[in-house]
C-alpha cells in the first residue's frame, strides 16, 4: 500500500533521514521506534507530506505522492494522522472537531457526518463528552477524539506520532486499548513510539531507526527477543 | 472664583453670538471621534492586506511589506501627518479630515498588521498541521480553523489600538484639524485662562478612553469563556 524508496529529508545543511527504503502491506501494523533524533517523526510525516521529501520517492496505493501534479488535499484524506499534542481544535466542541473536515469538504451531510462521529466517538468509549470542549477533557479523552476525528475521514491508513508521549501514566493505556482494536479491525498503522509493550504485541513489524536510517526491520518477536544490531541491543537495554 | 472660570470658559458665548465652550468640546469630539473611527476602519483593511503579505513566502512581498511597517513605526507620527498634508497633498485640495484620515490610517495599518501577524502566528502551528493533515486545503484551514482562534488573540490589541489612536489624533490641530484638542486649546487662547479648558479636554478624552477599555474587558471576558 505505501512504497518508499531511498527516502531523504535534509533540514538546511542537516540530514534527519539518509535514504529510507521500505514497503507497509495493507492491514499491516508497524511500529517505529528508536532514540530521539534518529528521525522516527520525520519520516511519518513525509508520508502524509506534512514534511517534504527531499529526495526518494513514496508511493502510496501505487501513485507517487511527493510530486507536483498529486492533489495533496485528495492524499491526506485518505491517511489519518494522529499528533504528539493531539491538536484539538480548542474553539470547536468535540462534535465539530469530528465533522469540520467531512462537512466543509462536502463529503458528508450534516446529518450522516454527526451519526458517523456519534459511533466513532462511541467506539471509543466517548459518547457522552460529544458537546464538550477540548479544554474540558483529560489528555487520554483528548487524544481518544484526535483518533476519532481523523477516523471520521474514512482513511485507509493512519499514523501516529507518539500518540501516548504527552500523556500522564494512567492514561497511556486507555489511548492504547483505542489503537489495539482499531488494529485488530484491520487497520493499516504505522506508529511511532516509545510503548515497547504496544510495540511488541500489537505490531506485524518494527521499524529500528537510528540516524536517518532503519537499521532493523522484523516482527516483534525476533527484534525484542534477538536484537541484531549493536545500537538496537543498546536502545532496548535503555528502555526494557 | 473657580465657579466664574467656569462659567466665563465653558458655559457663555465666547465672543458675541459665538458659541460656548461645550459646544466647540462637542464638535471637536465628534471630530476626532470621526477620525479615529474612519481612520481605524482604513487601518484594519490595510493592516489585513500588509500582514499577508508579510507572511507571504515571496521574499520580495515580505520585505516590502516590512519596510512598510519599520519605517512607518520608526517615524513620530505629526512628521507623517505633515507629510500626507503638506507634501502628498499639496497639490490637491483635500480637507483636512480626508487628509487625517488618510495619514492616521496608514499609520494605524502598520500596527494593525503587527497586531494580526502576532494574532494568526500565536496559533500553535499543529492546529494548521491537523487542519492539513484531514486533507483541509489552506484557505480553508485558515478560515475555520486558524481565523477564529486568531481572532481572539487581535481583538484585544486592537481595541488598545483604537484607544490609542482616538489620544492620537489629538495632534490634527497640526494641520488645522477642529477636533477635540483643537477645542480645548482655542477656548484657552480666547479665554486667557488655561485651567478649565484643558482640564475639560483631558476629562473628556478620559471618558470615552476608559468607557472604551471597560467595553473591551467586558468583551475579552465573553471571548474566552470556551477557554
Amino acid at each position: 500500500m505505501i512504497k518508499i524508496e531511498n527516502l531523504r529529508k535534509s533540514f538546511g545543511r542537516l540530514d534527519v533521514l539518509k535514504g529510507i527504503t521500505e514497503h507497509i502491506a495493507p492491514g499491516e501494523v508497524v511500529s517505529v521506534i528508536g532514540p530521539s533524533g534518529s528521525g522516527k517523526s520525520t519520516f511519518l510525516r513525509c508520508i502524509n507530506l506534512l514534511e517534504e521529501p527531499s529526495g526518494g520517492a513514496i508511493y502510496f496505493q501505487g501513485i507517487r505522492i511527493n510530486d507536483p501534479a498529486v492533489d495533496i488535499n485528495e492524499l491526506r484524506r485518505k491517511v489519518g494522522m494522529v499528533f504528539q499534542l493531539f491538536n484539538l481544535f480548542p474553539h470547536k466542541s468535540v462534535l465539530e472537531n469530528i465533522t469540520v473536515a467531512p462537512l466543509r469538504l462536502k463529503i458528508m451531510g450534516p446529518k450522516e457526518a454527526r451519526d458517523k462521529a456519534e459511533s466513532l466517538l462511541e467506539s471509543v468509549g466517548l459518547r457522552d463528552k460529544i458537546d464538550a470542549y477540548p479544554a474540558q477533557l483529560s489528555g487520554g479523552q483528548k487524544q481518544r477524539v484526535a483518533i476519532a476525528r481523523a477516523l471520521a475521514m474514512d482513511p485507509v491508513v493512519m499514523l501516529f506520532d507518539e500518540p501516548t508521549s504527552s500523556l500522564d501514566p494512567e492514561m497511556v493505556k486507555e489511548v492504547l486499548d483505542v489503537m489495539k482494536s482499531l488494529a485488530t479491525r484491520g487497520m493499516t498503522m504505522i506508529v511511532v513510539t516509545h510503548e515497547m509493550g504496544f510495540a511488541r504485541e500489537v505490531s506485524d513489524r518494527v521499524f529500528f531507526m537510528d540516524d536517518g536510517v532503519i537499521l532493523e526491520n522484523r516482527p516483534p518477536g525476533e527484534l525484542f527477543g534477538h536484537p541484531g544490531h549493536p545500537r538496537t541491543k543498546e536502545f532496548l537495554s535503555k528502555v526494557l | 472664583m473657580i465657579f466664574d472660570n467656569i462659567r466665563r470658559t465653558l458655559l457663555e458665548p465666547l465672543w458675541d453670538e459665538g458659541p460656548n465652550g461645550i459646544f466647540l468640546l462637542f464638535n471637536g469630539l465628534r471630530e476626532t471621534v470621526v477620525i479615529t473611527a474612519v481612520a481605524i476602519a482604513f487601518g484594519i483593511a490595510l493592516g489585513i492586506v500588509i500582514s499577508l503579505l508579510r507572511m507571504s513566502r515571496n521574499r520580495l512581498v515580505s520585505g516590502l511589506a516590512r519596510a512598510y511597517t519599520e519605517i512607518i513605526r520608526g517615524t513620530p507620527l505629526l512628521v507623517q501627518l505633515l507629510i500626507i498634508y503638506f507634501v502628498v497633498f499639496q497639490a490637491v485640495d483635500l480637507n483636512k479630515t480626508m487628509a487625517a484620515v488618510i495619514a492616521f490610517g496608514l499609520n494605524s495599518g502598520a500596527y494593525i498588521s503587527e497586531i494580526i501577524r502576532a494574532g494568526i502566528q500565536a496559533v500553535s502551528p499543529g492546529q494548521m498541521e491537523a487542519a492539513r493533515s484531514l486533507g483541509m486545503p489552506f484557505g480553508m484551514a485558515m478560515k475555520e480553523i486558524i481565523l477564529p482562534q486568531a481572532v481572539k488573540n487581535i481583538l484585544p490589541a486592537l481595541g488598545n489600538e483604537f484607544v490609542v489612536l482616538l489620544k492620537e489624533t489629538s495632534i490634527v490641530g497640526f494641520i488645522g484639524g477642529n477636533d477635540l484638542m483643537r477645542a480645548g486649546n482655542k477656548i484657552r487662547s480666547i479665554t486667557y485662562e488655561a485651567t478649565i479648558p484643558l482640564f475639560s479636554t483631558a476629562i473628556v478624552y478620559l471618558v470615552i478612553t476608559f468607557t472604551l477599555s471597560q467595553l473591551l474587558i467586558k468583551f475579552e471576558r465573553r471571548l474566552h469563556t470556551s477557554d
